[in-house]
Formats: structure tokens, sequence, C-alpha cells
């Protein structure tokens, strides 16, 4: 860890020749830990918003393994997600659903939990494929994850191998009914046991060389 | 000058239609164009849920204050356009705050939105905002060009900047319409017209697919959801300064709901028909077709 130069503290030269020391973790970072959110305090408030994120669930445009491929079809006029109210965005800011859609590297790992981390409360996460659940057909692979569970909070999995278009359009059905029953607090859940999910992510990348938190 | 109170109220009402007619409209183009790829396309009430879920969300982070003011600039230079346009002619209720130079502020507070999106996503600190910002003023700012060219014209045609004025003149029948009177200026207005809506050829800098949206990347929760409110507002707000200014204006809500519609529609019929430009090329493209024409119309009057 901090190994990476562009990640030591420095000192750099201003345009007007004024020297300031640069600590990229701190000063480019915000380090502040997740913090456990509450709903409206009224419940019928509460049911509404959760209707109302059940119709609009915004997908971030991420593909991280085979199943990437399986997505794109939902867009498309044979299956046509959009009617379902399921849109896709390119940017984790403001979409609220990450699918990781199949096998995971430790690598992609990395980028999966910056990214689930710069998206807002409420968030939700659906494993797709075999891979997410148990590793699938790279149960013994030396660099692939094997329980997404223990890294990000699952909201629903898909299982298969793969899963076609039209078990992700069941699988949205489904996970509309899990946010309008007002259970799909993963975003609240990986606040809680944070320290328990940053050491399980520790212990699979070990080149950690970003922040604890990305805001 | 006396003002009547009573303008108010109404200025809000003219507002709450707008914003749900925007929204229902917007759903429905984006509906058509779907049929046009062989879909089905969202439901009919889908901005709704986006905006009430964007308002919903539990966080929400800044970068700064001008981060903040961005999308409320973009959403006061939505209302401004509205609430200084006279929207129905003739009924006292829907003139609004308009006054005999009007049409100077429309054509500032055309641009307003854009510049306060250009402080916020510039404070965002994100790259990929910087550049989407900076290529869509390019654009913008291209595309102004004929449209302001083709306002000077219809002012000099009518020798007024009132936009009541305007509109008043072009009663009495079709053949009284600047689309009739000024072709010329009306050609110029329309290029530019699909330059400034957001969709295909002239949408690179927000398209998804390109530097990812542009913009808004940093832009989510409630700054989101006020930045889709006057995506509701503003393209009616501004089909309608084309409405009053070329079209005839409208007499009441359902001409003025008919009228807006296929305007709006003509934008998204060439958007499903032609493939992006590049922001040069679209530049070009104004260069090109737009001002050559703006000049000739405002020669020709």
């Amino acid at each position: 860890m901090m190994t990476k130069p562009e990640l030591m503290k420095r000192m750099v030269k201003g345009p007007d020749g004024l020297e300031f020391e640069v600590d990229p973790l701190r000063d480019y970072y915000c380090e502040a830990p997740p913090t456990v959110m509450p709903g409206a305090y009224i419940q019928i408030v509460e049911d509404f918003f959760n209707w109302a994120r059940s119709q609009s669930l915004w997908i971030l445009g991420f593909g991280t393994g085979c199943g990437a491929i399986e997505m794109r079809p939902l867009m498309t006029p044979r299956f046509d997600a959009y009617r379902f109210g399921v849109a896709w965005r390119p940017t984790p800011r403001q979409a609220n659903l990450f699918i990781i859609s199949g096998y995971l590297s430790t690598k992609t790992l990395k980028r999966a939990i910056r990214a689930y981390e710069q998206m807002q409360n409420p968030k939700y996460v659906i494993g797709l494929g075999s891979c997410t659940i148990n590793g699938g057909m790279y149960w013994d692979s030396y660099n692939t994850i094997k329980k997404l569970d223990e890294y990000l909070p699952v909201d629903l999995y898909i299982a298969g191998c793969m899963p076609r278009p039209e078990a992700l359009l069941a699988g949205f059905e489904e996970m509309k009914k899990i946010i309008r029953a007002g259970k799909a607090e993963g975003a609240n859940q990986y606040a809680e046991n944070f320290a328990w999910y940053k050491a399980n992510q520790k212990r699979v990348i070990h080149d950690w060389d970003m922040p604890d938190y990305n805001w | 000058m006396d003002f009547d109170w009573m303008k108010i109220p109404y200025a809000f009402l003219t507002v709450f239609i707008v914003v749900n007619y925007g929204f229902l409209m917007g759903a429905l183009i984006q509906k058509i164009g779907a049929r046009a790829g062989r879909r089905h396309g969202i439901p009919i009430w889908q901005y709704y849920l986006d905006v009430i879920k964007n308002y919903g969300l539990r966080s929400s982070i800044t970068h700064g204050v001008m981060f903040y003011l961005g999308p409320v600039f973009r959403l006061s230079g939505g209302v401004g356009l509205l609430l200084f346009m006279p929207v129905i002619y003739g009924s006292y209720m829907f003139s609004n705050f308009s006054f005999a130079g009007d049409l100077i502020l429309a054509l500032y507070f055309v641009f307003f939105g854009t510049l306060g999106m250009a402080l916020g996503a510039g404070e965002s600190g994100h790259p990929h905002a910087a550049i989407g910002v900076t290529r869509g003023l390019q654009q913008v700012s291209m595309a102004e060009l004929p449209f302001a060219m083709a306002v000077f014209s219809v002012a000099l045609q009518y020798q007024t900047l009132s936009m009541t004025d305007i509109v008043a003149a072009q009663q009495g029948g079709l053949a009284n319409w600047t689309l009739f009177t000024n072709p010329i200026a009306v050609a110029a207005a329309m290029l530019a017209f699909l330059g400034s809506m957001m969709r295909p050829p002239f949408d690179v800098f927000i398209a998804p697919q390109e530097i990812p949206i542009g913009p808004p990347t940093e832009y989510h929760s409630s700054y989101l959801a006020l930045m889709q409110t006057n995506r509701a507002i503003f393209p009616v707000a501004k089909i309608v300064i084309y409405m009053n200014l070329f079209f005839g204006g409208a007499g009441s809500w359902p001409e003025l709901f008919v009228k807006v519609f296929f305007l709006y529609l003509f934008s998204a019929f060439v958007g499903v028909c032609f493939p992006r430009f590049r922001v040069e090329q679209s530049v070009r493209f104004f260069l090109v077709w737009g001002v050559p024409l703006g000049i000739l119309s405002i020669m020709v009057v």
C-alpha cells in the first residue's frame, strides 16, 4: 500500500512559482466513512419513495464478466427493458442498481468497489450468474472472487450460467418487490458492517491504492 | 407602471401546467423515438417516477457552492424564460410578465442555463464534465447565431421587440404567420432549433455513449432531479418562443399543446433519421447552412 509515486505526499510547484504540499489521498479524496441513513420519518412517505424507486431502476453501465453480453439485448426491441422502468446510466453518481454480471476478477473488484461507493444511498446490487454465488466454473481460479456477498451487500442473485435476458427481466421484477417491501437496504448494511466488508476486500486486493471509502 | 399582484399565482399556474405537459410530452416523444427503433419505450409516466426517485434519494454530495448553483441556474433559466413571455396570446391570465422588450430578455435566458451549467459542471472537477460543457457551449453558441439573426430579422420585419406585438401581427389566418411572410428567417431559426434541442444529430456532448454523459456526469439525487424538471420546462418554454415568433402564437392551451408537440416532434423526427454530428461538424454545419440563411433573411427584410 502507498507505494505508487502518484499517491505519495509531495511538493508541487504551481504555475505562479509558489510551492505547496500535496497529499493526494487526503486532498483529492474524501475519506469520511459511510453512515447509516434512515428513510423518511413518516412510513407512508418512505413507502411512496420505495414505490418510485422500484419503478425507476437506473443500472450502472458497467459489465464485469460474460454476463455483460446478456444485458445488452435488454436494450433492443426483442426484450426492451425500458418498458419496465429500467434504464442505463453511464455514471455511478446517477445509477442506483449495480449488476455484477458474472465472474469478478480481483482487479475488477477494485473498480467495482469504487463504483459502488460512488453511488448514492439507497443502492442495490444484483449478482448475475453462478460465478457471483459460489465462483461457478471459476471455483478454483486464483484471481476471481467466489462469493460476491463477502465484498458488497447483494440484494438478489440470478442463478444460471449464463442466465438469459428473460431471467434478468424476471430478476428486475423480483428486485422491484424487494424494494417495495422496504427490504433493499444494502447501502445501510454496507455502512453498518463497513469494517467487515473492508477487511474482506483488503484480503483479496493486495495493491490497495485508494482511500478506504470513495465518498 | 402598476403591477397586478394577481399575476403571480397565474404565473405559478403557467409553470405548473408546463411542467406536467413537459413531462408527458417528453415521454411521448421518447416513446415515438422508441417506436422508430421498433421498441415500446418507456411508460408515459416514467419521468414523474424518475424525478420522485431522484428527489427521494437519501444521500447527496456537493463539490462546492457553484455545484449547487448549476442546476438552480439551469432551472431559473427555464422558468425565467417561461415567465417573461406571453404564453397564451390575448389571455390576461397567461400573459405572465411580458413587457415591451421581452424578446431581448428571452434571447438572454435561452443561454442562461447553459452558462450556469458550465460553472457548476466545472466545479465538480470531473474531466468529463469540463470537456462536455466546453463542447456543449461551443455548439450551442454556434446554434444561437442563426437564431439570433432570425430574431433580428423578425424584429426588423415587425418593427418591434415585444413578443405580444409580434404575435398580434401574425393573427388573422395562416398566411400571416412569419413562416409564410419571412420563410428564410424561419428556415435559419429551425436549423438553430435542431442545434439546441439536445437531440441527435446535435447531442454528442450529452450522449451517454460518448464522453459519458458530459456536463451532468457528477450530478445526482436532487441536483439531477432539478435538472430533469428543467428538461421538462425548458424545451416547452423555448418552443413557445418559436411558436410566438414564427408560427402565429397560441390563443388557448390546446392550441399551444398541439403546436408545441409538432415543433418538438420535428426535432425528434430529424433525430431518429440522422446520425450524430461531431462537435466540429455541427459547428461547420451551422456556419455553412445556418448563418448565411440568417444573413440572407436580414437582408431580404
